[in-house]
């Protein structure tokens, strides 16, 4: 089942952000203004295109319907494929989400802190989209490295030298990463002749068996790769100092940085060592769930412990990871579903919380810093001079700033509690309902899984302290940051730094209001990873434009290679 | 051949490890110049190993790896020379920032306290 025909607009998540982010660079330095509003533009074309794509995979709920394009129009095992299924179509969605709060949320201060923010996020989303869409391996590695280049870029955003230090580490474990991701796929490539993700899928069940360890070997080394980037532990002592370092928006936008690294593992691992595979069946599933239940625990502990908000938040996007990949690893669509959900749920709230975590420590710091300027701020043409930073001359953004103090506290107040309920899973947000399916698809009796019952229940319990945890570390942030002494100057707030967050949260509760469809989606969703073989059909039937000549160069065998 | 490289792999691998666990910045520069030879080398050697032999089909020889060489596995070291050089320079700017803003070449900024 495909969908439409011709699908080009399967390529255009990559190539809108890859367009406007050339076209900002050509517009040069100073005209921050011309750049926001691209930005913003681009940003809203790109979300609009990924919901437009995600409804148009789940149009007619029909299971295994796919978006394929073949990007150089050549035949299927040596061309790129790019594929859109509803996983990648609901991380689509997710990334346009992230991208546009943290760029709304940047227009306040941070986008002129640095003179390359906006292209850069534009090159993250490009990154991210591509990363989703690909089904090569080395594309996969290719875009992950444009994603990583242009966060590292966006961890500098602002300078300073806890932001280079940070950098730093961030870059090199990075790079190691990277570099194991190679060897990886180098590996896999040795083995099976092949980089296309579903003809790899498709020649497993053929490897010798004297190859098998080298197949595993690079199974496993490719999984460091991306679990490093998932943050599971042991791999993720470099989260919370780099997260905490970064400036807010691109701290948010980071919020989806960690579900690539997770989307890699659910998208390969159910493609590649299904039920069927025989001796390579769930292999490493193990390595999953118990290094995912270490991690919930390592997160939870972790949030206790923090006393910055930047960190406290940089946990919960860990043990929030850790989740997700311990549901994975039980290999069960059921739990698969609600991990989905909760994903969902985990970057909005994750995003909207490396905001908060801004908005709110300024308001006790109770002195706006202003954000580490380049000296040319004051140079602006439509400035004129620097203007006071106590005065608000800023007409774009008038409102709230400093004059309504009452409901700028109140909006704080609300939005963290709202990402308490959202983060700690309690009821009635987003992170319950997705907590909610992950335990009962626990609780279904399941023969299969009889020799992981220890890992099974302990995922259930761990679901409940982790929550426990969280409420308590978020309520005494709560606490310790709101119920302010008297004396303070009251807590400046602007309407470009308070949507974003309203956005966010607003589309945690839209989650909740439209649990049922969304359940639904994650469940198709769920299925389709879990039949890898529709995957594998949907990548393998896709033919090359025939133009003339072209079938007198390439004749085609039954089976559909040259 | 195959010993030669895979103890050429080995000796970069094991001096790249090394220098990256040392505490300098630019020690873990070279170390991860020197990871990313070594893992250029090893994506070169999955293609076959051979002297002489061309990545192009000839007529009348059966295409397979006894009789030509991989391009495949050429085409991927030269993306991943390309990506690793980017990122190495930057890191290399990192590196220049860090020790302007620390006056420190410590990997923390700052030297370990006894």
């Amino acid at each position: 089942m495909s969908f439409g025909q011709p699908s080009h607009l399967v390529a255009a998540p990559i190539l809108l952000p890859l367009l406007t982010a050339a076209l900002m660079v050509a517009i040069g330095e100073r005209r921050w203004m011309i750049k926001a509003g691209l930005n913003v533009l681009s940003m809203l074309a790109s979300l609009a295109l990924a919901v437009w794509l995600l409804a148009g995979v789940h149009a007619a709920g029909q299971p295994g319907v796919f978006g394929v394009y073949l990007p150089g129009n050549w035949p299927v095992p040596y061309g790129i494929v790019l594929m859109l299924d509803r996983l990648s179509g609901l991380l689509l969605v997710l990334a346009a989400c992230a991208g546009l709060a943290s760029l709304l949320f940047s227009l306040a201060r941070w986008h002129r802190a640095g003179v390359w923010f906006h292209p850069l996020l534009q090159l993250q989303l490009m990154g991210l989209n591509g990363a989703f869409l690909t089904a090569d391996l080395f594309n996969l590695f290719v875009f992950f490295e444009v994603l990583l280049a242009a966060s590292y870029g966006l961890l500098l955003h602002g300078g300073g030298s806890l932001r280079v230090r940070a950098g730093l580490h961030y870059i090199a474990v990075n790079l190691l990463a990277s570099l194991l991701f190679l060897v990886g796929v180098a590996l896999v490539y040795g083995v099976t002749g092949t980089l296309n993700m579903a003809d790899i899928a498709s020649r497993l069940p053929g490897v010798a068996e004297g190859d098998l360890g080298l197949l595993h070997a690079g199974a496993a080394l490719l999984a460091v790769a991306f679990l490093a980037k998932a943050a599971l532990w042991p791999l993720n002592f470099w989260l919370p100092p780099a997260y905490s370092a970064a400036s807010a928006p691109a701290a948010a936008m980071f919020a989806i940085l960690t579900k690539v690294g997770v989307y890699a593992v659910l998208r390969l691992w159910t493609l590649c060592f299904p039920d069927g595979a025989g001796a390579s069946a769930h292999f490493g599933g193990n390595v999953l769930v118990w290094g995912g239940l270490v991690t919930i625990g390592f997160g939870a502990f972790g949030m206790l412990a923090s006393q910055q908000l930047g960190r406290l938040a940089g946990y919960s996007i860990i043990a929030s990871s850790g989740t997700v990949l311990a549901a994975i690893g039980f290999d069960r669509p059921a739990l698969t579903s609600g991990a989905l959900f909760y994903l969902a749920s985990s970057v909005l709230a994750g995003a909207a919380m490396f905001l908060l975590a801004e908005l709110v420590e300024r308001a006790r710091e109770a002195e706006v810093d202003p954000p580490r300027a380049d000296t040319l701020v004051g140079r602006l043409p439509m400035f004129g001079a620097e203007p006071p930073q106590d005065v608000n001359l800023d007409d774009e953004q008038v409102a709230l700033i400093g004059r309504v103090m009452p409901a700028a506290v109140a909006f704080l107040g609300l939005a963290f509690l709202l990402c308490t309920l959202a983060l700690a899973g309690l009821p009635p947000l987003s992170g319950f309902v997705g907590k909610v399916a992950m335990l009962s698809a626990l609780l279904e009796a399941d023969p299969a899984t009889g020799a992981a019952g220890a890992a099974r229940w302990t995922l259930f319990g761990l679901l409940f302290v982790s929550g426990l945890f969280a409420a308590i570390a978020l309520t005494r942030a709560f606490i310790g940051h709101l119920w302010a002494p008297q004396g303070r100057k009251p807590p400046s707030l602007r309407l470009a730094e308070a949507l974003p967050v309203a956005l966010l949260l607003g589309a945690t509760v839209a989650l909740v209001v439209r649990a049922e469809p969304a359940l639904a989606y994650m469940r198709a969703t769920a299925d389709d990873l879990h039949a890898p073989k529709r995957y594998i059909d949907a990548v393998q039937s896709a033919r090359p434009v025939q133009r003339g000549f072209a079938p007198a160069l390439l004749p085609v065998d039954a089976e559909g290679r040259p | 051949m195959e010993v030669v490289v895979s103890l050429a792999i080995g000796v970069l691998v094991s001096a790249g490890v090394w220098l990256v666990l040392r505490p300098r910045t630019y020690q873990v520069l070279i170390g991860l110049s020197l990871l990313s030879y070594a893992t250029n080398l090893f994506i070169f050697s999955v293609g076959s190993l051979s002297v002489d032999k061309e990545p192009i089909v000839q007529p009348g020889l059966p295409a397979d790896l006894a009789h030509y060489t991989d391009p495949l596995p050429q085409s991927l070291v030269l993306t991943a020379i390309v990506i690793g050089f980017a990122t190495t320079a930057l890191f290399l700017v990192v590196l220049m920032a860090l020790r302007g803003l620390t006056d420190s070449d410590h990997v923390d900024g700052q030297e370990e306290r006894p």
